[in-house]
């Protein structure tokens, strides 16, 4: 900083964006994150701006803080929370928000089950996230428009107004499903103009749900071995037009079942000792034992009577 | 007459900013700060009304500076003291309290003295407004 000297008259973009260590930030979201194009690119050109910004301001251009609260709308599974967290690091790492801690909430957390109740609640949790990023998940549920005595408006109400005057002291990032928050928005304009960037996580591919199970099991110490990829890129196919699919949170309740079947397997079968490798092989016959590979769940599988109407 | 009691007493009012800072240490320290208030600054009133609760999460300072700015705004006339809890085991005491707000006018102390038995006499306090 220029506190003793003349002030800057130039900047040098490239040191800042190597010295404020953004860099980072979005090399981990590349490596860590599979797929999600398009929200890279967005957080990409957030992190642009956001940097040119702390330039210009430097140089005594802009005075205003940009607005900087978002909505993520994507399905289930798409890595939105994961997101979030990066975002109060990279938004930390740029100067933007004070301490960068990400404080996840939900409809219970904001909203009091008696008069009176909401407010203070609310209060607290927004005390609890100054500094950082206040992440409201599936924030639809907020508002219902069915009960008009519902005290989710009146949370509505808090939020907007700090959302408003405390800029400067934390970023707000509501997440849930694209139609319903549209919906939300068009109910609640207020939101809809004091957040700047709405960024829309598309679903996964099935290559990439493939590559996200490799790296989940490679986290873990585990790996598939061919048959067991075959089997799994087969497994994502089928589990896809199943209901209740949830993105890479399906592929991480499946591996999970597998190493359990794997664990199963070892204990049943092996005879001698084991090495390290047949420990962490998770083969097609862990994967293929899956209900999905016959036809889902029951509960999910419609019954004969149905399927014959 | 000016009220001198708790950590920084002596020096001028602290202002925002200074307040804000004494309480990023308070959370640096891993202490829960608390407002407390009270229009009886006798040193013998140890128990000050609690504004809300004890703040046991707090990340950044201005949690608690938007409570002493509510706390102010219901109570401009008090006196608004900070205080700083340490929950570990074997201290669970205040380890700080600072005074944030004083009314406009302090109202000082008055001496009283009565006699007591045999010709003695018993000294006490009291405000005097």
């Amino acid at each position: 900083m220029t506190e003793t000297g003349a002030p800057k008259t130039t900047v040098d973009l490239a040191a800042e964006y190597q010295n404020s260590g953004v860099a980072e930030v979005l090399a981990d979201l590349d490596r860590d994150l599979i797929g999600l194009a398009p929200v890279k690119q967005r957080i990409r050109e957030t992190a642009a701006l956001l940097l040119v910004d702390k330039a210009r301001r430097e140089l005594g251009l802009a005075q205003e803080t940009p607005t900087l609260h978002m909505s993520f709308t994507g399905n289930p599974g798409t890595g939105k929370t994961t997101v979030a967290k990066m975002m109060a690091g990279l938004l930390h790492r740029l100067g933007y928000v004070r301490k960068g801690h990400l404080v996840s909430v939900t409809r219970d957390d904001l909203v009091g089950q008696y008069i009176g109740h909401t407010a203070p609640k609310t209060k607290e949790v927004l005390k609890k996230a100054m500094g950082g990023v206040l992440f409201i998940d599936e924030a639809y549920y907020l508002y219902k428009p069915d009960n008009e005595r519902d005290y989710g408006q009146e949370a509505i109400e808090i939020l907007l107004q700090v959302m408003e005057n405390n800029r400067d002291d934390l970023v707000v990032i509501m997440a849930g499903y694209a139609d319903r928050m549209d919906r939300f928005f068009s109910a609640n304009p207020g939101f809809r103009s004091r957040i700047a960037h709405h960024i829309d996580f598309p679903d996964y591919s099935n290559e990439e749900l493939l590559q996200i199970a490799a790296g989940m099991l490679d986290q873990q110490s585990y790996a598939l071995d061919d048959a067991g990829s075959a089997a799994m890129a087969e497994y994502i196919g089928l589990r896809r037009a199943q209901p209740h699919f949830a993105n890479a949170r399906s592929i991480r309740n499946a591996l999970d079942r597998a190493r359990l079947r794997q664990a199963n397997r070892l204990f049943t079968e092996s005879t001698g000792p084991l090495d390290a490798a047949a420990l962490s092989r998770i083969g097609a016959e862990d994967i293929r034992a899956s209900r999905v590979f016959s036809g889902g769940l029951d509960v999910d599988r419609p019954t004969a009577k149905e399927a014959a109407e | 007459m000016r009220i001198t009691q708790g950590c920084f007493s002596f020096l001028p009012d602290l202002d925002d900013a200074q307040i804000t800072a004494q309480i990023e240490y308070i959370l640096s320290r891993g202490w829960a700060v608390s407002l407390e208030f009270s229009d009886d600054p006798h040193p013998r009133n140890t128990y000050w009304d609690m504004w809300g609760h004890p703040m046991f999460d707090l990340r950044d300072a201005k949690g608690a500076m938007m409570e002493l700015e509510d706390c102010r705004k219901a109570h401009p006339d008090a006196y608004i003291r900070v205080q700083a809890f340490d929950s570990t085991r074997g201290f669970e005491t205040v380890m700080m309290s600072f005074i944030v707000n004083r009314p406009a006018s302090e109202p000082g102390f008055a001496m009283h003295r009565s006699d007591y038995e045999g010709r003695s006499q018993k000294y006490g306090w009291s405000l005097s407004r």
